[in-house]
């Protein structure tokens, strides 16, 4: 494998690639972080919308319809993260880890009642790329935009969005306040719970978007756990970027990269387990090197009751 | 007996949570149970698959406990049972000329010591340099099932076909104790770990200790404690505890290192440690319905057209019903509702 300006280009391009799910994810957990509520359950609500989304394009032949299920799936499971830990006081962390077991069973039991199959759903129609006559035919830009998963703009609309509405309006400073100080927040007159709801399902689906390109964006059918740990490594990703938008890109990008690298190293004679590990042993690097620089919201993870002090 | 009604209670909703999702998903919830039941308690054989399962998930719930009541998750019960299973099979292998008993006792050590020192990491770096755990110990699950698969397949790997190392040698093994069933001695190790975990937790300093920390740091702080050391220290025994999950499958059950040993045995420790509310003796308890789970899952499996990962499901209702705190604030609420009407 010579390095030459083609690999660069291949790298760049499955580096985008790759990091679209994990974006999402990482995205979602900001409203959901910012509003104060931990997300571990990121796994399991990409993976229902991963699920759903394979179901949608089955049921109905189209993908859009797939993608649309995919969102909803993603919001319903949230919502079941969102009664547990903002109504029932549920800790945020059980919660989490219940909706990822919940969403592993329920998908995989699913996947065996529809298909008849432990492993894998038939294939479906899936969302495809969007080829941009002019942008695809550009030397380098070409290969690497010109013809790449629609969700990818998607993604990119979604981050500049949801920097302008964290960062620019009324509804993003309340939010960010109650991640820090719901108590405020609440003497301000914000309803506390309303906007935790609204994160935690915002939240659900953007991971169910970013399960869905895994299965109706990507190979267009489902397979047990598909998810793999992507929603984990969103987490990470999410502390890496300091709970913004940008720096989750950011973030997303680095993961995406070593996931990419990953895939090209294997073709030298280091063994695939120890290149397998890369992306975990990045994960931890940036825990340790971001210990200080890395502050997410103050109260996420901890239970606001109306009246309390 | 208030808490324990509500435990019977939370089971009952979640059982029967799973059971109304499996009837829209077209299946028989009746026959579900029922299969399920008799595999795991129908005869004397179910009986010992269900303790031969429960013994990993005893160790594993054990270990999620004890890191809780020192306030962290230790989701990592899975990698450092694997670390262990490896330590525990490459002692066998390598130190096959000392007598049996002596070989496994060494070699549930060093699975001990191998398990701490992964969970240790987590420790240091939660104490160090303020990385949650939870994302830290899930990390060292990826990295351990590449480590040791990767030592199973190059270094370690015996002849043959199959991914795992030499089988260790038959006199550190431990004996089964309904022979062909998987059920061995081991299942005493884990009591005893239990107990001595409760007797930790009650009757030292260390173990009071770290209670503290678990149930208020500051609190801790102001009496003395090192909070830190203390927090590394509870990471220390968990790994320790579940590694030893590892080392009793190997020195049981399979006796070898071979890849996938655990169905996530690391995880449903998760779910064991939520149902006895980390309680080192309800442990024994819960991993015994787990166990039961597991074990049941294979004659469902068998009678009906039920998938298997049901069992998964049910697993996470029994998680998110008996986490919800809101029973037992309910009855208080109304109690005290009715005592100020009252007066």
């Amino acid at each position: 494998m010579d390095l030459n300006i083609d690999m660069i280009v291949s790298l760049l391009a499955s580096t985008l690639r790759i990091s679209i799910p994990i974006a999402f994810a990482a995205l979602g957990a900001i409203f959901s972080e910012r509003a104060g509520i931990v997300n571990i359950g990121l796994e399991g609500m990409m993976l229902a919308g991963a699920f759903a989304g394979v179901w949608g394009s089955y049921l109905t032949g189209n993908a859009y319809v797939g993608l649309l299920f995919a969102m909803l799936a993603g919001a319903l499971f949230a919502l079941i993260h969102a009664v547990l830990t903002i109504q029932l006081k549920t800790d945020h962390i059980i919660s989490g880890l219940a909706i990822n077991l919940l969403s592993l069973g329920f998908t995989t039991v699913m996947l065996e009642n529809i298909w008849g199959n432990r492993g894998r759903s038939a294939p479906v129609a899936g969302l495809g790329n969007l080829s941009i006559p002019g942008l695809r035919d550009l030397p380098v830009i070409g290969p690497i935009l010109g013809n790449t998963s629609i969700l990818f703009y998607l993604l990119i609309a979604c981050l500049v969005l949801g920097w302008i509405v964290l960062y620019k309006t009324v509804f993003g400073l309340r939010m960010r306040v109650i991640g820090d100080n719901p108590r405020v927040a609440d003497s301000l007159g914000v309803n506390v719970y309303m906007m935790q709801y609204i994160g935690v399902i915002t939240c659900g689906v953007l991971a169910g978007i970013g399960g869905a390109y895994l299965s109706i964006g990507d190979i267009n059918m489902f397979s047990r756990d598909m998810v793999a740990g992507r929603g984990y490594i969103a987490l990470a990703a999410l502390i890496f970027g300091g709970w913004n938008p940008l720096g989750v890109y950011l973030g997303s990008l680095l993961f995406g990269f070593a996931q990419a690298l990953q895939i090209r190293l294997q073709v030298f004679e280091i063994p695939v387990h120890f290149v397998e590990m890369l992306p975990y042993i990045v994960t931890l690097l940036v825990l340790i090197v971001y210990r200080n620089r890395a502050r997410g919201p103050i109260a996420a993870g901890k239970h606001f009751r109306r009246g309390e002090t | 007996m208030n808490r324990l009604i509500t435990l019977i209670l939370s089971l009952f909703a979640a059982f029967l949570a799973g059971g109304l999702i499996l009837a829209a998903a077209g299946y028989d919830p009746i026959e579900a149970y029922r299969a399920l039941i008799i595999g795991a308690f129908g005869s004397t054989n179910a009986w010992a698959n269900t303790l031969a399962k429960a013994t990993p998930l005893i160790f594993t719930g054990l270990a999620v406990a004890v890191a809780f009541r020192g306030g962290l998750f230790n989701i990592g019960g899975e990698g450092q049972l694997l670390m262990g299973a490896m330590a525990a099979a490459l002692i066998g292998v390598f130190f096959n000329g000392l007598p049996g008993i002596l070989l496994a006792f060494i070699a549930l050590l060093a699975a001990g010591i191998v398990g701490a020192l992964w969970a240790g990491i987590a420790g240091y770096m939660k104490v160090k340099f303020g990385a949650h755990e939870v994302i830290v110990t899930i990390m060292l699950n990826y990295i351990a099932a590449s480590l040791t698969n990767y030592l199973v397949n190059y270094p370690f790997k015996a002849e043959g076909m199959v991914p795992r190392t030499e089988t260790i040698p038959a006199g550190m093994q431990l004996t089964r104790l309904i022979p062909p069933n998987q059920l061995t001695t081991g299942i005493f190790i884990a009591v005893i770990a239990c107990l001595v975990i409760y007797w930790m937790f009650n009757r030292t300093v260390y173990g009071y200790e770290i209670r503290a920390v678990g149930l208020n740091q500051d609190a801790a702080r102001t009496g003395g404690i090192n909070i830190g050391r203390r927090m590394i220290l509870a990471m220390l025994i968990s790994g320790f505890i579940a590694a030893l999950a590892g080392a009793v499958e190997v020195l049981g059950v399979y006796r070898y290192f071979v890849a996938g040993i655990s169905p996530g045995y690391g995880f449903d420790g998760i779910a064991v440690a939520v149902l006895a509310r980390n309680h080192p003796l309800g442990v024994l308890l819960s991993a015994l319905l787990f166990g039961a789970l597991r074990s049941g899952s294979m004659t469902l499996d068998r009678l009906t057209d039920v998938p298997t990962d049901f069992v998964v499901m049910i697993q996470a209702l029994v998680i998110i019903f008996v986490a919800i705190p809101w029973v037992v604030k309910r009855i208080n609420l109304m109690r005290k509702r009715g005592e100020s009407i009252g007066s």
